[in-house]
């Protein structure tokens, strides 16, 4: 346990002093990249991980948040008030987006969500007079809270890397919260849940409202960021890597999905430098992850891990290896 | 009033289209319970098949009708051995096969992307239904009235195989109850990959047969698996007639929409399937709530 918490100060401290020790924008930049995908990631886990809905309409969700800061801005609104009617909006669809989606569970679920998603990307794509349709929107101008203006490279890391710590928080509060563990319980155990007198729909509903909230902060930060937002943003394949992010890690950790996100993130800047099958790779990624480790990345590694660590310490014993712990 | 008609009538055109798309998608979700998210991607796949055969790339053109046999067999077969090789592995996981059709459907529109690059292909109509037919006021494309006879040859041509036939009943078994199916003998997933090279056949198919409507494109996966899912939805999964009345339904409402409500148009669909979601989870005419 002391191992895992100095494995996480180290990291704390390597996040925290990441401007002074890698040096070049392009670098910090793709750190603030991984760090907003990383609570997108944390958010579509709240749902994947601990809720067992599958979800693959997020991207969906997403694009809501961003053209609403997109949209406000266009109309003339100040920084604050944009964000604030973006996170309302996106609050209100993801109420929506619940209530049609929690009709059933399980496969069903994933059909409507993406269902929902495509028609959000629709959407997007054709209704011009709003969205500006394939052209996207374009947005002039980054927020300065407190007087520091995100227009700079280490300050828009700063204040993401700020924002991604409260949401870790948050989520990690969430999980270990009453709500978080009979969450995990409608997930293993709904008919029990509900013979228990919990209210399995509303419990869903607020698990779903949270991850909608989470989604929306990581919108925001995303189009701070690229200043421009189009109908690619709300497409499948953007769910799609999303959730590549969460299963990768390990749906249902706490830290899975942020080395995901870190994963997907990294092997995208890469690979896109050299060739342009980024889609072919993503596609093959996932199929390969499903059939040959499912439980993620890092609990895989960590399972195969332990299995080999126990093998040598069992032939060290050998002796009294006959009533070995499963 | 002859814009009325002509709507109309390429509604019904389009529905059919659809109902060759989501027949399959339909069947393999009654008897497998995933929904196959490459079903998009083998219509375009058929599709791209089908025209490469009929513009002659590979050095011989050939005849539609020929062509068309062609790319629904190798579809279907890609199809078949796509069940075999992956889905098979993965027994009982529904998740996990969803997820699996999900990374395949990239996979497959980035390979068509490579292989037939970025341009439109344009698929001229066979010459035997060139012309124009004239019924009173309406005058409308051969072809378009062929596709509603093809859908309509094709829907009988599903009835009797489902309801007639021994391996249709075996399906129908393998729907409504695939552990009992078992029981008595019925070798279910021997019945996962015809199913599922059937589905893959009719989607190629449709998306050949489509091709002098919709021209073939990069996207057409993504624009043609909503409109498959919407009409599952809608009809209920693993029912026929849901999917021909879907199919119908949805054909009307997209057309109708485009003309209309250009804009707006894809929001449109979204209204008939929240009626339904609300009213009947389970679709107009499906077996079970999946």
């Amino acid at each position: 346990m002391n191992g895992r918490i100095f494995a996480l100060a180290v990291a704390l401290v390597a996040l925290a002093t990441l401007p002074y020790w890698m040096t070049g924008v392009y670098y910090i930049n793709v750190a603030s990249q991984i760090l907003f995908y990383a609570i997108f990631a944390l958010a579509l886990n709240v749902l994947v991980g601990y809720a067992g809905l599958v979800s693959l309409g997020h991207a969906g969700l997403f694009g809501v948040t961003a053209y609403a800061v997109g949209y406000m801005l266009q109309l003339g609104f100040g920084h604050p008030i944009a964000i604030l009617a973006a996170l309302i909006i996106s609050i209100l669809s993801m109420a929506v987006f619940a209530a049609l989606s929690l009709r059933s569970t399980g496969i069903g679920f994933i059909m409507i969500t993406l269902a929902l998603g495509e028609i959000l990307w629709g959407l997007a794509y054709r209704w011009i007079s709003l969205t500006g349709g394939d052209n996207g929107l374009s947005l002039q101008t980054r927020p300065a809270p407190f007087g520091y203006s995100l227009s700079d490279v280490n300050t828009f890391y700063y204040a993401t890397l700020i924002i991604f710590l409260l949401t870790l928080a948050a989520v990690t509060v969430f999980v270990r919260s009453p709500l978080g563990a009979a969450l995990m319980g409608t997930r293993d155990q709904p008919r029990r849940m509900n013979a228990l007198g919990y209210h399995v729909w509303a419990i869903r509903f607020y698990a779903c409202l949270f991850s909608g909230l989470l989604t929306a902060v990581s919108a925001i930060l995303f189009v701070y960021y690229t200043q421009f937002i189009s109908p690619q943003t709300l497409a499948l394949t953007a769910s799609a890597e999303v959730l590549l992010m969460v299963i990768s890690g390990g749906a249902g950790t706490l830290l899975g999905p942020i080395f995901g996100a870190g994963l997907v993130v990294i092997v995208k800047t890469v690979v896109s430098g050299f060739i342009e099958r980024w889609n072919f790779l993503l596609g093959a990624i996932f199929v390969a992850i499903v059939i040959l480790m499912p439980e993620g990345l890092v609990p895989g590694t960590v399972r195969l891990w332990r299995l080999a660590w126990r093998k040598r310490a069992r032939r060290k014993a050998i002796p009294s290896s006959a009533e070995a712990k499963p | 009033m002859t814009f009325w008609l002509v709507l109309t009538a390429n509604s019904i055109t389009f529905g059919g289209l659809l109902f060759l798309l989501s027949a399959g998608f339909s069947l393999i979700f009654g008897l497998m319970r995933i929904p196959n998210l490459t079903h998009g991607s083998l219509f375009m796949l058929g599709a791209y098949i089908g025209a490469t055969f009929v513009i002659g790339m590979l050095g011989v053109k050939m005849n539609f009708w020929l062509a068309a046999v062609l790319a629904t067999l190798t579809v279907a077969f890609v199809g078949a051995l796509a069940e075999r090789l992956l889905l098979r592995r993965l027994p009982g996981d529904q998740l996990a096969q969803v997820l699996v059709t999900l990374g395949l459907s990239f996979m497959a529109a980035d390979f068509c992307l490579m292989v037939w690059g970025g341009d439109p292909l344009s698929v001229a109509t066979p010459p035997e239904l060139a012309g124009f037919a004239r019924l009173g006021i309406l005058v409308f494309p051969n072809y378009r009235l062929a596709i509603i006879v093809i859908a309509a040859i094709v829907a009988i041509g599903l009835w009797l195989l489902l309801e007639r036939t021994r391996l249709g009943a075996m399906i129908r078994a393998g729907v409504d109850d695939p552990d009992m199916a078992r029981v008595v003998g019925i070798r279910v997933s021997q019945l996962f990959t015809i199913v599922f090279a059937l589905g893959a056949g009719l989607a190629a198919f449709a998306g050949i047969i489509g091709g002098p409507i919709l021209s073939v494109y990069p996207g057409l996966d993504q624009d043609m698996l909503p409109l498959a899912l919407v009409v599952v939805i809608l009809g209920g999964t693993g029912s026929l007639l849901g999917s021909f009345v879907g199919s119908i339904i949805v054909g009307f409402i997209y057309n109708f929409g485009q003309a209309l409500l250009p804009e707006l148009a894809y929001f449109v669909l979204f209204l008939p399937m929240l009626l339904v979601l609300l009213l009947r989870p389970q679709g107009l005419f499906g077996r079970h709530v999946p």
